[in-house]
């Protein structure tokens, strides 16, 4: 049993050492371990598509992830105290946010905001005052943030939903009992205690952002993120750098996974 | 303001998400998929029912998916069984936490990579290169179905872990010792106490992967080079490069109502099985 889980555990892991080991391989040639060196982290982050790319990652993830931390736990604090219809119809759509293929997403929200845009552009045309061309809306940064957002909001939704059922009500009461105001029971008994929920839900919200493919392939327009810079580089065939990139993806996902995680376990005990 | 109108402020911006990014663009592939295909690619109203008797034209990817999907799930179900096992009922519980979590980090980590050291790893100079030394010459690896299982069991073997674990770890352990007082070998208990009470852990990891496995895009167009497709390729395919879109529409609809189907069908089973084992649950 012990030897079968610790093979697992090398399936697991062994194929992520190799890419990290062979990023520090000095050779041009990607599968073959030629001496130590750093310099295809340096060639990665002095690329500027690398550089550009990232760029693009980090502000979608950022963005996306503030709202859905925001605006996801509004509406689990309001989903709290609900029932009837509008509870039941926004259940359901949690569910099919989480639940439909990415892919699905990917491709229902481009022709969803093609089509929507091809009737607003003339009409921004029409009503602009004044010279000069009116401005056209396009698929970007905005519409990839926009589509992130939907699965994060679900995600964060869920998360300080649970923090919520398991926090104990007699805080809230007894602080009602003493007078407080709703807004000062709130700021000062629910808020910290589903803040570890929140951050958790934030930090999971960035790192999905920041490691998706299949919507940004979609929905991104000219942009490039970290994520279809090495799709594309990889389908032109295995280099050092993309092992570097992957590597430094690997260990930021890594890091804000154990924070999160740390957040959910402190959260857990008090 | 009175407690409904704060509520319903509060849950404004979600509503408002939910409904322009999802419940539209739902709306919109459900349209275009009657509509017919514009002269340069794009989208022209209509309604017809060509796309859906179309589909057959695309039967490879969803025979590929509708196979490689419950294959994969079940060689999952398999090899995370007995992990789970292990991390619920026979490590120390100092230890338990910390392996709990290597498990589960992988599978947030970017997928995309993962993959991509699958290729290195099945690659012309990875075990086929080790292979050729040992006078086994000419096997190849990447681009075959086996690799796309190897990068589905890859992938999703932390999610099935997980459920599984929990149903085990919530099993009443003097259960299994009354069964072995009474004179019960341990793979009677397994079989009898284990098991059953283990399978609502099972059910949900199965679906988990399962639906997730139907709309996989980035393992076989990674690890399948084109030969070993899925849905997922074959929408990607209509959408940018035939630019087909109204009957990309289609099939994407024609995904999620397989989805759907097989889903609604598997509850069904399930929830059969469980009323089978009342007696058993309520031991």
């Amino acid at each position: 049993m012990r030897i079968y889980s610790l093979a697992v555990y090398l399936f697991l892991y062994i194929p992520i050492g190799i890419i990290a080991l062979f990023s520090f391989s000095a050779g041009r040639n990607a599968s073959e371990f030629t001496g130590f060196s750093v310099k295809w982290y340096g060639a990665a982050l002095s690329n500027p598509f690398v550089i550009d790319a990232l760029k693009t990652s980090f502000s979608v993830a950022l963005s996306s992830a503030i709202l859905a931390a925001v605006f996801g736990t509004m509406a689990a604090l309001a989903l709290q105290g609900m029932s009837g219809r509008i509870k039941v119809a926004f259940d359901a759509l949690i569910y099919i946010a989480v639940m439909i293929p990415g892919i699905v997403i990917g491709i229902s929200t481009l022709i969803a905001i093609v089509t929507v845009f091809g009737w607003l552009n003339p009409v921004l045309t029409a009503i602009w005052p004044g010279g000069g061309p009116a401005p056209q809306l396009s698929m970007g940064l905005g519409t990839l943030i926009a589509a992130h957002s939907l699965f994060n909001m679900a995600l964060v939704i869920i998360i300080v939903r649970a923090r919520i059922s398991g926090m104990d009500r007699s805080f809230t009461e007894a602080s009602a009992d003493l007078y407080a105001t709703p807004f000062g029971t709130f700021r000062q008994i629910t808020l910290p205690l589903i803040l570890p929920g929140i951050l958790a839900g934030f930090l999971l919200s960035f790192t999905f952002s920041f490691d998706d493919f299949i919507i940004a392939f979609f929905v991104a327009g000219s942009n490039t993120t970290l994520p279809i810079y090495v799709f594309s580089s990889i389908r032109r065939g295995v280099t050092p750098e993309i092992n570097a990139i992957g590597t430094m993806v690997l260990a930021l996902s890594l890091i804000l996974l154990v924070t999160a995680q740390a957040f959910l376990q402190r959260g857990r005990k008090t | 303001m009175t407690p409904k109108l704060i509520n319903r402020l509060l849950l404004a911006p979600a509503g408002v998400w939910f409904t322009t990014m999802l419940v539209l663009p739902l709306i919109v592939v459900l349209v275009f998929s009657f509509g017919e295909r514009g002269q340069s690619g794009g989208y022209v109203p209509a309604f017809t029912f060509d796309h859906y008797l179309n589909l057959p034209a695309r039967w490879k990817a969803f025979q590929n998916t509708l196979t490689l999907a419950p294959i994969g799930t079940v060689i999952v179900l398999l090899i995370a069984y007995p992990l789970a096992y292990y991390l619920a009922l026979i490590v120390s519980p100092k230890w338990r936490t910390l392996l709990l979590i290597l498990v589960i980090v992988p599978f947030w980590t970017s997928i995309l990579i993962r993959s991509y050291a699958w290729i290195f790893i099945l690659g012309g100079r990875g075990i086929p290169a080790v292979l050729d030394m040992l006078g086994l010459e000419g096997i190849r690896l990447i681009n075959t179905p086996f690799a796309v299982l190897v990068g589905i069991v890859y992938g999703y073997l932390p999610l099935m872990v997980f459920p599984i674990f929990v149903s085990l770890e919530r099993l009443d352990k003097r259960l299994l010792e009354a069964s072995a007082d009474l004179g019960s070998p341990p793979w009677r208990s397994f079989l009898q106490i284990t098991l059953p009470m283990s399978l609502p852990g099972v059910a949900t990891g199965c679906m988990l992967v399962f639906i997730l496995l139907m709309g996989e895009f980035l393992i076989p167009a990674m690890l399948g080079g084109g030969k070993v497709f899925f849905v997922g390729n074959a929408l990607v395919d209509l959408f940018l490069q035939s630019r087909n879109w109204p009957f990309g529409a289609a099939v994407a609809v024609a995904l999620v109502v397989v989805m759907l189907i097989t889903v609604t069908i598997y509850m069904r089973v399930i929830k059969h099985w469980g009323n089978g084992r009342d007696d058993v649950s309520l031991m």
